[in-house]
């Protein structure tokens, strides 16, 4: 096996469950149990109404993309194995996440419906990405 | 309470930038564009009482503000260092504003310079974006533009054409300026779409290229202004906004906190779009203009892209913009590229716009944006006759 080069994920008390949870292949999210805003990066407190009732809910991995770019040279050596696709998806449940689209270049389009797709790129990290519904 | 008319900037220093930073030091540019802009101000070191600085990204430290006054020499009343990525500068002459109109200090230096250190040594980012952006190679700022441009062109039918458009006029007044990184060759639209593609949909040329160099710009009281050197250009207005740093947790990616940020100026100003003779929106790419332009209310949200194609964004043109020839073809010198648009601004205000004058301007608009059009930090200003 290849050793990996990328950035990964150091994982804070806060964001802990976030990536546990793609380490089991579900994609979950915290909930603010007063605005019942989804959130996503993990939070102490809702970003919207700053409460701190926040509660983990499993999402149903769908999206769409929202935006994306195909990154033909990357910012940083990591990445020299561009390209590759950077994305914002857009979850059904409506929070945003920035994510990789796993596909040709060519196929992916705006608005195009895309489901979640678990990369365990380490023995230990496991990102979450998104592949063409 | 309004800043409108209660400080001026009466001297400016600026750098030509240079590819290769050689011997240079973020430290000695300094000393270099200081001594420039003090002297042009018609003032000595020791009238300077007030200093904001950017720390340079090639030599970052703690406690800043006070380090590179120690290396300056500086004995100030008012020190600090403004964050607020490419919006710093333009973010610098409001705040020198507050501090003057609030007794603090009356000659403000604000200053800016940085080498060019390309590859992987760019400041480290905060934790939550090495852990949720740079996994998925989310690094630098090209992404977040590109993405942006991206759904620009989804939702408004903007072209690359008319992107390509904005980096080909910027050019033509880049001709005429002598300090200008990029000043031997015009550009067609077909140069800038047959370029290399970086970051899909921009081109090599669509994007700023880093250099090493450095500005200055006095700020100065309504006293000092008065007996001035040069002719003071004042602040009419300021008007700043943040609503995200990532561009994905933005509210709307093609809508920028510049809205806001630009009608706070203008208000402030008691004036609007329509009365700038000329305009300095920051353009760290070509879709970063059109959306500023949108924004900032010189055209209908979602126009920015015909009317580029409509308007001759020249020197010479019915819409003087970014005159210097943009960071685009100035370079793009840390957080000096965005002094460029405020020291432009003020060269056209003051008359000294040599070959590529803009007639009569009298009034301009100047944005500064940081991040993926997350800061943003709006100024109008005046020659007054």
């Amino acid at each position: 096996m290849s050793e990996y080069y990328k950035p990964l994920p150091k994982p804070s008390p806060t964001s802990r469950p976030f990536w546990e949870a793609a380490r089991r292949h579900e994609l979950t999210l915290q909930r603010c149990g007063a605005c019942r805003a989804f959130i996503y990066y993990p939070r102490d407190r809702c970003p919207k109404c700053f409460s701190d009732k926040l509660a983990w809910e499993r999402m149903s991995g769908r999206g769409k993309v929202y935006s994306f770019t195909v990154v033909r040279r990357a910012s940083s050596r990591a990445f020299s194995d561009a390209p590759y696709v950077l994305a914002i998806v857009e979850l059904a449940e409506g929070p945003r996440m920035t994510s990789n689209i796993v596909a040709p270049p060519e196929d992916v389009r705006v608005e195009m419906p895309v489901e979640v797709f678990f990369d365990d790129v380490t023995p230990e990290h496991t990102l979450v990405k998104f592949k063409p519904a | 309470m309004s800043l409108k008319g209660k400080a001026a900037a009466i001297g400016i220093g600026e750098l030509k930038p240079v590819k290769e930073p050689g011997d240079l030091t973020a430290l000695g540019l300094m000393a270099r564009v200081a001594a420039e802009a003090i002297a042009d101000a018609g003032l000595e070191k020791k009238d300077i009482d007030g200093f904001l600085v950017g720390v340079p990204f090639s030599d970052p430290g703690m406690i800043y503000p006070a380090s590179a006054a120690e290396v300056l020499g500086l004995n100030v009343r008012m020190l600090n260092q403004v964050d607020i990525g490419g919006a710093s500068p333009a973010g610098m002459i409001w705040r020198a504003a507050a501090a003057i109109d609030a007794g603090m200090c009356s000659a403000v230096l604000c200053i800016v310079a940085d080498l060019n250190k390309v590859g992987d040594q760019r400041p480290p980012v905060i934790s939550v974006q090495r852990e949720f952006e740079a996994p998925y190679g989310n690094i630098g700022a090209n992404c977040g533009y590109a993405m942006i441009a991206r759904r620009h062109m989804h939702e408004y039918g903007t072209t690359a054409r008319q992107m390509a458009k904005v980096a080909v006029d910027q050019r033509t007044s880049a001709l005429k300026n002598p300090l200008a990184t990029f000043n031997d060759k015009a550009l067609t639209i077909d140069d800038v779409l047959n370029s290399r593609m970086i970051v899909d949909p921009l081109h090599l040329y669509e994007i700023v290229s880093p250099v090493s160099g450095g500005a200055a710009i006095i700020v100065a009281s309504p006293e000092l202004a008065k007996g001035a050197k040069n002719p003071p250009i004042w602040l009419l207005g300021a008007g700043e906004y943040a609503n995200h740093s990532t561009i994905t947790y933005a509210p709307s990616i093609t809508e920028s906190p510049i809205k806001p940020a630009a009608a706070a100026a203008f208000k402030m100003a008691g004036l609007q779009p329509k009365d700038m003779d000329i305009a300095c929106p920051y353009d760290c790419y070509t879709i970063t203009v059109i959306v500023t332009l949108e924004d900032a209310g010189f055209c209908k949200k979602g126009q920015g892209g015909p009317f580029v194609m409509e308007h001759d964004l020249t020197y010479a043109g019915d819409f003087p913009c970014n005159t210097h020839g943009g960071q685009l073809s100035f370079g793009q010198a840390g957080l000096a590229g965005g002094m460029s648009h405020v020291t432009e601004a003020i060269r056209q205000l003051m008359g000294r716009g040599g070959e590529r004058q803009v007639k009569g301007a009298a009034l301009g608009y100047v944005n500064g944006n940081g991040g993926i059009m997350s800061e943003q930090s709006s100024l109008v200003l005046e020659r007054r006759s």
